[in-house]
């Protein structure tokens, strides 16, 4: 059983508020150490065996069309055992 | 003249699109998102709310559902489809409208009555209303900021597909203060602001909605 793991970021250019949200919360905690923060999202396919070319390719066709918008974010697919 | 108004699991507001089309004087249908029948309607509203609760993102998991397959056919043949606030989502992430609308720049959800200039009347929804024409209906949403590429919004400002504009303070940070748009045909339009909720004196703050409802239905007869 391997772990395929899509991560979808908003594009560079593209306002991210939560992520701001998140580092302005950051120094009234006492951490100072961001100088910003961009926040995404995390997929987690699970399939039989090690996954296969085919598969990836696949993952790669569902990420693109629908676990990331690609007008407004980009994704990246690895896996992990 | 029967107008359609999609049902998707979490769609708020399409009672109140129903209601729209019936009194600006249409025949409102209801459409179920799990069907691909369009029941011979001649123009389609996606209605707002939080389909299948928002999840992964607006609008995303509502446009694979079999209407969407019918009703994304349809207006790549100039059938007039018009999406508020999640509707307008659904669109985009269709990819019958460009862009993407996303968090509102100060992460609130905003519910208020908001002005809005009418900038693109040649729409089949908006013929009714004069050229710059502004309005005041509701904007209640928490993901309504247009985004889209320099290039995208380079198109539609030399094209005049920007077809409702905030006036005054822009609420959420959408480019260019952008709360509709359309596609190039003019055909699918796409607007953040609720012009349903704006239809009688009595439950919204005017009556200036109702222009939308009577443009379609005054536009499909003239065809």
């Amino acid at each position: 059983m391997a772990t395929i793991v899509v991560e979808v970021m908003l594009k560079p250019e593209i306002l991210d508020p939560q992520g701001q949200a998140v580092a302005s919360a950051l120094p009234r905690l006492g951490f100072t150490f961001a100088q910003s923060v961009r926040q995404g999202k995390r997929f987690e396919i699970t399939v039989a065996g090690d996954p296969t070319p085919a598969q990836l390719a696949e993952v790669e066709k569902a990420a693109e069309t629908l676990l990331s918008n690609p007008v407004i974010e980009t994704f990246v697919v690895k896996v992990e055992k | 003249m029967r107008i359609g108004v999609v049902t998707f699991p979490g769609s708020l507001d399409d009672h109140s699109a129903l209601r729209a089309i019936e009194l600006a004087g249409g025949e409102p249908v209801s459409l179920f998102h799990g069907s691909t029948d369009l029941k011979e309607v001649q123009a389609v509203v996606l209605p707002g709310g939080f389909s299948y609760g928002d999840y992964l993102r607006c609008g995303a998991i509502s446009r694979f559902s079999p209407i969407m397959e019918s009703i994304i056919i349809a207006a790549e043949h100039g059938f007039p489809v018009l999406g508020i606030c999640n509707g307008f989502q659904i669109l985009c992430e269709s990819h019958l409208l460009p862009g993407a609308l996303t968090r509102n720049s100060d992460l609130h959800f905003i519910c208020d009555d908001q002005k809005v200039a009418v900038e693109n009347i040649k729409t089949p929804w908006t013929a009714g209303y004069t050229q710059g024409q502004e309005i005041v209906i509701p904007i209640k949403n928490g993901e309504g900021s247009f985004q889209c590429s320099d290039e995208t919004l380079a198109e539609l400002e030399a094209e005049s597909r920007v077809v409702l504009r905030y006036v005054g303070k822009n609420p959420n940070g959408s480019r260019n203060s952008i709360a509709g748009i359309s596609n190039k045909q003019g055909n699918v339009v796409g607007v953040m602001p609720h012009p349903e909720q704006a239809i009688e004196e009595l439950t919204g703050p005017g009556d200036e909605g109702l222009i939308f409802f009577s443009s379609i239905l005054k536009e499909m007869v003239g065809r």
